[in-house]
């Protein structure tokens, strides 16, 4: 598996997609290959894959650490550790100054498994967003 | 230090800076070589346990078969015992010695072999065990590795593109926004949809003569001949 048979996939897709959403991937050179999918209407929170030797990563940017109201920083951690088990596929991690959330696969992970993960990940971004805004600037 | 504390470390040091290795790509070459040397290792091991096992395997036939023959010759002596051949029954004995000797010998080896194979099962599951986890933190190495490079090519990206990065809190509004549109959109079809069907219902009434007629100009010329009157 790698981001271009990735992409392959999911542009081939179109509007057949299993989730009912619409996938445009956007592969970005780097000394990692990531590809950058946007999913139509939420164009603003893209998701990033990235491959390695034993798993891949699908990441989705949420807020800044600059966007965290500073009294609600701790409250707002112990909450996001709270979700990571109730939600469905994804974690929180940090990664330099953003928080994010993230799913793994298994790089065995058939193209259906991928889908389904994107489709969660982005689902539970937005959620995430929408109800932990309270600690946001 | 465990690797996962020396992750934890060097990202709490500010390695996340891009282009700053978190654990040095030489230490990295030496853990994969590592790994490679203790798989090495292992595929030895366990080509020495195959032949450790076989010659338990060929020991223990050994001492089954000396241990019969044993019991064989005991019956003998007593045969000859029996019929009066002391010199007989002595020769047989002998062999029996002899055989015994041998036997303990045989039982030695075995007793050997079968430490051996012991000995190697459990080191080649340790061994085993420890290339998964080697393996594992490897994985967290290379994985941490990888995410660095990649938030690097990403961020790289949104510069290049000067896209700017929206506040979350501005692009779930947007999103939310483009849903509502859609959702607005999808009721606007439906709506017209059930119009339309309200119409066809109106023209099939029409067509049936019920509800309001049109007016036509015989009904007028009708109306005004009634005035007249």
């Amino acid at each position: 598996m790698n981001i271009h048979k990735i992409a392959d996939h999911l542009n081939t897709l179109a509007d057949d997609s299993e989730t009912g959403m619409n996938f445009d991937c956007q592969p970005i050179s780097g000394e990692v290959d990531v590809l950058q999918i946007s999913i139509i209407g939420r164009e603003e929170l893209p998701i990033f894959v990235s491959v390695t030797d034993d798993q891949i990563l699908c990441i989705t940017y949420l807020w800044g650490t600059e966007e965290v109201k500073p009294e609600c920083i701790n409250e707002m951690h112990a909450s996001m550790l709270e979700m990571n088990i109730p939600m469905p596929l994804s974690s929180f991690s940090k990664i330099g100054d953003k928080y994010v959330t993230f799913g793994a696969l298994s790089i065995s992970s058939t193209f259906a498994d991928i889908e389904h993960e994107l489709a969660v990940l982005s689902n539970n971004a937005i959620e995430v967003i929408d109800d932990m805004s309270e600690f946001l600037i | 230090m465990s690797i996962f504390k020396k992750i934890m470390t060097a990202i709490r040091g500010g390695a996340s800076e891009v282009g700053e290795a978190i654990v040095d790509s030489n230490a990295t070459r030496i853990f994969e070589q590592e790994i490679r040397d203790a798989e090495n290792h292992l595929t030895k091991a366990k080509r020495d346990l195959t032949s450790v096992m076989a010659e338990q395997m060929s020991a223990s036939r050994d001492v089954d078969r000396i241990t019969r023959e044993i019991t064989e010759h005991e019956g003998y002596a007593v045969q000859a015992l029996e019929k009066g051949d002391e010199a007989l029954a002595l020769a047989v004995a002998e062999k029996i010695s002899n055989l015994e000797g041998e036997l303990t010998t045989q039982q030695q080896a075995l007793d050997s072999f079968s430490g051996n194979a012991t000995r190697l099962k459990e080191l080649v599951k340790k061994s085993e065990r420890q290339v998964a986890e080697f393996k594992r933190q490897l994985s967290m190495v290379k994985t941490t590795e990888s995410v660095q490079k990649a938030t690097s090519a990403i961020t790289d990206n949104f510069s290049s593109s000067n896209s700017k990065l929206l506040s979350a809190k501005d692009s779930l509004e947007r999103i939310k926004a483009k849903q509502e549109k859609f959702d607005d959109r999808m009721k606007a079809a439906e709506l017209l949809e059930s119009e339309n069907s309200d119409n066809s219902l109106a023209a099939q009434l029409k067509d049936a003569g019920i509800g309001a007629a049109d007016t036509n100009a015989n009904s007028v010329l009708e109306r005004l001949k009634a005035k007249q009157k």
